[in-house]
């Protein structure tokens, strides 16, 4: 097994429970009522400290000494491995919420099926993030039932919100030669394999929530190799800057 | 605490019939007992507390502001958890508050619009701008730790629930202090730009928190009613000379200096004696006057009219289940 | 701006060891299952909760304050029903 393709597999899972957690905590101040502000923040601190466990236990794998904060600021956005879905910004709440069920519905059954990892650091984490990430999916699929099955605009927007972020959803099962040999290994997850249980899940949702499942068409990716949107680098550009601005300061 | 300088009680608000009831409620309230939402109460008790509570829940939810402002730039994962942690506590503890006002007949929409259109104050420290990191440290150390003062007490106010919703608070509260003062120390055993800016954070920070606890006893009217139904337990001034004896201290083992060239230790009172407070930058702040006044509305107000759609679409919901289960 | 309010939901909680639901607040939610949510985000974050209770708050009927000794006193001055009122002889163990 290579040490780097461990590095990497953990990294990208770590980049996307950062940036997810980074954008909802954009929340704050905002929120359409107060409980919600409470929601989405306990939904951010789940994601930010499943992201350090994750970035911890990558910075033990490359040689390079770099801690969690080594790892979160001091890289580029080409250093990025997150789904593209992630960095998208939060738009209205009927967007926001459509992101969350879109990645909760595979993060759920990603992390039963990583708890049984032959990597015990990465079982470890999985085990709680499961449990984490079942209250996720169950939040944001009862806002998302209330929103398409609400009124005529929170219905539109929900709408509009899924149909926007479909093209996003191709990437969380994507896949790559180095991933492959990690699953090989009893290490990885084949993500494909939980693809019928993500559509079913997502399926139901819609149609609880009267909303129409967009057609499969051509998919966005890139984010698995650090090609991004335009949005990353200015969501790490806000992120950074302080360790940026003053290089080698301890904060 | 942020209820301080803003208490206003008005005596002899009672109508005349209810003088008998009067008495054996002040009974109560001598005997340390708790007044319960359904109890008989004076007018102007309720009154009080509808005002004093739901201030205080206004500016924990407009204190979340200032703070909230950092999370997306907090230089480290620790310091965003932990800056995220708190200022969702701060939401919290609003939430508590308006449960807790809400027991005295007054809903939290009508609270909400009350601060929105500008009718409720809410604590003027909050209406200063968080210009850098170190701001987070000096509002966390100074703000919060002059919140604590007053907190404790509240925690014995004579209206259960509000006891209770400060129990909790208290309960909740201990790591904000304790986290801004790390952060001010670890700016100060930094580098020299780091404690530049924790210097200057406290810099614009302590005569706004030294304001936080209201007028001098001496201006502030109608405080003997409070006092006396054991809504506030000490007077501002108290509070105020305990909060700078505490801080000074901590100012001085932080290797910072105090923007107060009168500051000096008095050997007879055992006390931090300090300069003259500038009080009209204090009323025309909570006239509306500050630096940041119209801009925490504003996004109060965007918050709240770009939620109502949410919230609309929420009830809807509910209505069309309740419809379902009926039919 | 006046708009219909989010019902308001009592929230109660039994702790991890506890042995009874407390009332600890209240929430704003549209039905019951987000009023639970609310209720788990609210009054859960430091792990004080194993079961929860929401229920309207129109749904609570109260006793009247002013009827306490009505309600009350009788049972307090019946002090057979309370276990002080019994001597227990040395050496019978605790009971």
């Amino acid at each position: 097994m290579s040490a780097g393709a461990l590095f990497r597999y953990t990294l990208a899972l770590a980049d996307d429970a950062l940036i997810l957690g980074h954008r909802l905590s954009e929340w704050i101040g905002h929120a359409p009522l107060l409980e919600e502000e409470l929601a989405l923040g306990n939904i951010a601190l789940d994601l930010i400290g499943e992201a350090r466990a994750l970035y911890a236990y990558a910075g033990t794998l490359d040689g390079k000494g770099r801690d969690e904060d080594g790892l979160a600021y001091r890289r580029d956005a080409d250093g990025f491995r997150n789904l593209l879905l992630v960095e998208q910004p939060n738009g209205d709440f009927a967007l926001t919420i459509a992101r969350q069920v879109l990645y909760s519905a595979l993060m759920h059954p990603f992390w039963r099926a990583l708890a049984g990892s032959r990597d015990e650091t990465l079982a470890a984490i999985a085990a709680k993030a499961e449990k984490e990430s079942a209250y996720h999916l169950r939040h944001a699929g009862e806002w998302l039932i209330r929103l398409g099955d609400g009124t005529e605009e929170s219905h539109r927007r929900a709408q509009d919100a899924v149909d926007e972020l479909w093209p996003y959803t191709g990437e969380m099962f994507a896949t790559d030669a180095a991933t492959e040999a990690l699953v090989a290994e009893g290490i990885a997850v084949d993500v494909a394999r939980l693809r019928p249980e993500w559509e079913k899940t997502v399926a139901d949702l819609l149609a609880r929530a009267t909303l129409t499942r967009p057609a499969d068409g051509w998919m966005q990716e890139g984010g698995r190799h650090g090609h991004h949107s335009e949005h990353l680098g200015h969501l790490l550009a806000e992120m950074q800057y302080l360790q940026r601005a003053y290089p080698g300061a301890v904060w | 605490m942020y209820t301080q300088g803003l208490l206003d009680a008005k005596p002899g608000e009672t109508a005349p019939e209810d003088t008998d009831r009067l008495a054996r409620f002040q009974a109560r309230i001598d005997a340390e007992e708790k007044i319960e939402p359904n109890d008989w109460m004076p007018a102007g008790y309720r009154r009080t507390l509808i005002r004093m509570i739901s201030q205080h829940a206004h500016s924990e939810i407009v204190g979340m502001l200032p703070e909230g402002n950092w999370i997306t730039r907090a230089p480290s994962l620790r310091r965003k958890a932990a800056l995220l942690a708190k200022v969702q506590d701060e939401g919290g503890h609003g939430l508590y508050l308006y449960a807790a006002a809400e027991t005295l007949g007054i809903s939290r929409e009508e609270m909400v619009e009350q601060l929105l259109t500008g009718k409720a104050k809410y604590s003027s420290i909050f209406n200063y701008p968080s210009l850098s990191w170190a701001d987070i440290g000096a509002i966390g150390w100074l703000v919060d730790g002059a919140a604590i003062m007053n907190q404790i007490p509240l925690c014995r106010c004579s209206y259960g629930p509000y006891a209770r919703a400060m129990i909790r608070i208290c309960k909740e509260e201990s790591f904000h202090q304790r986290q801004g003062f790390e952060i001010m120390l670890t700016l100060c055993r930094g580098t020299a730009e780091q404690k530049a800016m924790a210097q200057d954070a406290l810099n614009r920070w302590w005569w706004p928190s030294l304001m936080m606890f209201g007028p001098s006893d001496k201006e502030s009217q109608h405080s003997d009613t409070s006092l006396r139904w054991k809504i506030k337990r000490f007077s501002n001034d108290e509070l105020r000379q305990k909060f700078v004896d505490a801080t000074v201290p901590q100012g001085h083992f932080l290797g910072l200096s105090f923007p107060d060239p009168d500051l000096r230790y008095d050997d007879a009172s055992g006390h931090w004696l300090f300069g003259a407070i500038d009080w009209s930058e204090f009323r025309r702040v909570l006239a509306g006057h500050g630096p940041c006044n119209h801009q925490r509305m504003k996004q109060r107000r965007e918050a709240h009219d770009e939620g109502a759609w949410v919230r609309q679409a929420a009830l809807a919901y509910a209505r069309k289940q309740a419809k379902e289960k009926a039919a | 701006m006046s708009e219909q309010n989010l019902p308001l939901w009592e929230v109660f909680l039994r702790a991890r060891n506890g042995l009874a639901h407390k009332h600890v607040g209240s929430v704003h939610a549209g039905d019951a299952a987000m009023a639970l949510q609310a209720a788990r985000d609210v009054y859960t974050r430091r792990g004080e909760g194993l079961s929860l209770w929401v229920v309207p708050s129109t749904a609570i009927t109260a006793s009247d304050p002013a009827e306490k000794d009505m309600l009350f006193e009788p049972t307090a001055s019946k002090i057979y029903r309370h276990p002080t009122f019994y001597k227990v002889p040395d050496g019978v163990g605790d009971m």
